[in-house]
């Protein structure tokens, strides 16, 4: 598992791996985000947890088809599946890869860049820990997406329209332990069903995966 | 019968909605070379597959050693970001096999370890592809046209190595076209080729 996990971490920062995409998505987002609201400073920090959550989020997402379809193209999926390694670790490897390579990255920047979009300070940390608790439930649901629609021509339309509400969970709760705490109102009970949220999808959703990986490969 | 390191027992097996081989019963014992003859699209591939563990038989069943069999596809599974050293010590880490060098030497990719592997030519991938079958410490090496983009002395090459694997007691299936120079038994898979292909839902004897 441990050398899925590298050889995939490596191949997103070699050139061409993608490493980087998600996080230049998400600084265009808030960077674009208060030109295009204009100057109402108290209307941004309002909605300002809102838009960091929807950039990640939509960041996460944009990377997904990547997954699995590379190693389809080179035919290292099916060896890999033949291989005497278990399927459910594979899924999970290149979930965990998937999440270094985007979400962690995204959980850095949010918090350091969240003054663009005038959040209050109060939130920064809530923010960050939110986007650590929520990011990883967002690889694991869409390494679960990308291997449903394994193989279909141009799946990134029906990749998309798969895991988007799966990820709402996510987004509600990600950006509501944020609103939260901004005003003070106890965070900690949105952030536990969001960290369960997540501890639910890495417990499953590899051999969800790995069933459909065996499916569609067939 | 000694049991061999595969056994397949009235198989059946089809791609998509159709069958295409039918009651497929041979078996592969250690130091044997089993090579799939047939024309295009006359099922070699399909029944590779099925051996491989990557579709179900339809029908049948397989007998194989556990964890000692390693497929080999039409495509290599070379990540052209990677170097050679990388690709292949991934793969024998995966496999838990032995170290590359024996293998880079055998395929006489030696000189090339630190090449990135888009820089590589067809042939020169094909080895880097053949040179995982040595890294896996399987015993039954299934290989679906191994030879394709190699040259006669890369061919050569590969005739060796699969000669020495089967004086060390592996075995192999292979599905090709072309003569390995080596003494292996020929099944023809046409005879087993499904007599009754599935229903195409339109039958033109109702014209």
């Amino acid at each position: 598992m441990r050398e899925i996990f590298l050889r995939d971490l490596k191949l997103a920062f070699r050139s061409g791996g993608g490493f980087g995409l998600a996080l230049a998505f998400f600084l265009m987002v808030i960077f674009l985000l208060p030109l295009g609201i204009g100057p109402k400073i108290d209307l941004l920090a309002q909605v300002s947890p809102g838009i960091l959550w929807v950039a990640a989020l939509l960041a996460c997402l944009l990377s997904l088809d990547r997954i699995f379809a590379t190693d389809l193209e080179d035919g290292s999926l099916e060896l890999l599946v033949t291989a005497p390694v278990p399927l459910e670790g594979v899924v999970a490897a290149k979930a965990a890869a998937h999440w270094c390579t985007t979400g962690l990255p995204l959980c850095l920047a949010g918090p350091a860049l969240s003054f663009l979009v005038n959040m209050p300070s109060s939130g920064v940390g809530w923010l960050g820990l939110s986007l650590l608790a929520g990011t990883p439930a967002l690889s694991v649901i869409g390494a679960f997406g990308a291997a449903l629609t394994l193989g279909v021509k141009r799946g990134g339309l029906l990749l998309s329209l798969l895991v988007l509400p799966m990820y709402i969970p996510t987004l509600v709760l990600g950006a509501e332990v944020t609103r939260r705490g901004i005003l003070g109102q106890g965070p900690e009970t949105p952030l536990l069903l969001l960290a369960a949220l997540t501890l639910l999808g890495v417990g499953l959703l590899p051999f969800a995966g790995a069933a459909v990986l065996r499916m569609s490969l067939r | 019968m000694a049991r061999g390191l595969l056994d397949l027992n009235a198989v059946t097996c089809g791609r998509g909605s159709s069958l295409i081989l039918e009651n497929v019963t041979f078996c592969v014992s250690a130091g044997e070379l089993v090579v799939l003859r047939g024309p295009n699209g006359s099922g070699k591939t399909t029944l590779l597959r099925t051996v491989a563990g990557l579709q179900n038989p339809v029908v049948g069943t397989i007998t194989a050693a556990e964890d000692d069999v390693v497929y080999s596809s039409h495509a290599d599974g070379v990540k052209s970001a990677l170097t050679v050293t990388e690709n292949l010590t991934f793969w024998s880490k995966i496999h838990g096999g032995p170290a590359i060098d024996v293998a880079l030497e055998r395929l006489d990719l030696t000189q090339l370890r630190d090449r990135i592997a888009q820089e590589l030519s067809a042939g020169q991938r094909r080895r880097l592809g053949l040179a995982r079958l040595l890294v896996s410490n399987c015993r039954l090496w299934i290989m679906d046209e191994p030879t394709v983009s190699l040259d006669r002395a890369s061919v050569a090459l590969f005739s060796q190595m699969l000669a020495e694997h089967l004086a060390t007691g592996g075995a192999a299936l292979a599905a090709t076209h072309i003569d390995f120079g080596l003494d292996g038994r020929n099944i023809d898979v046409t005879q087993f080729a499904a007599s009754k292909p599935l229903h195409s839902g339109f039958d033109e004897a109702l014209l």
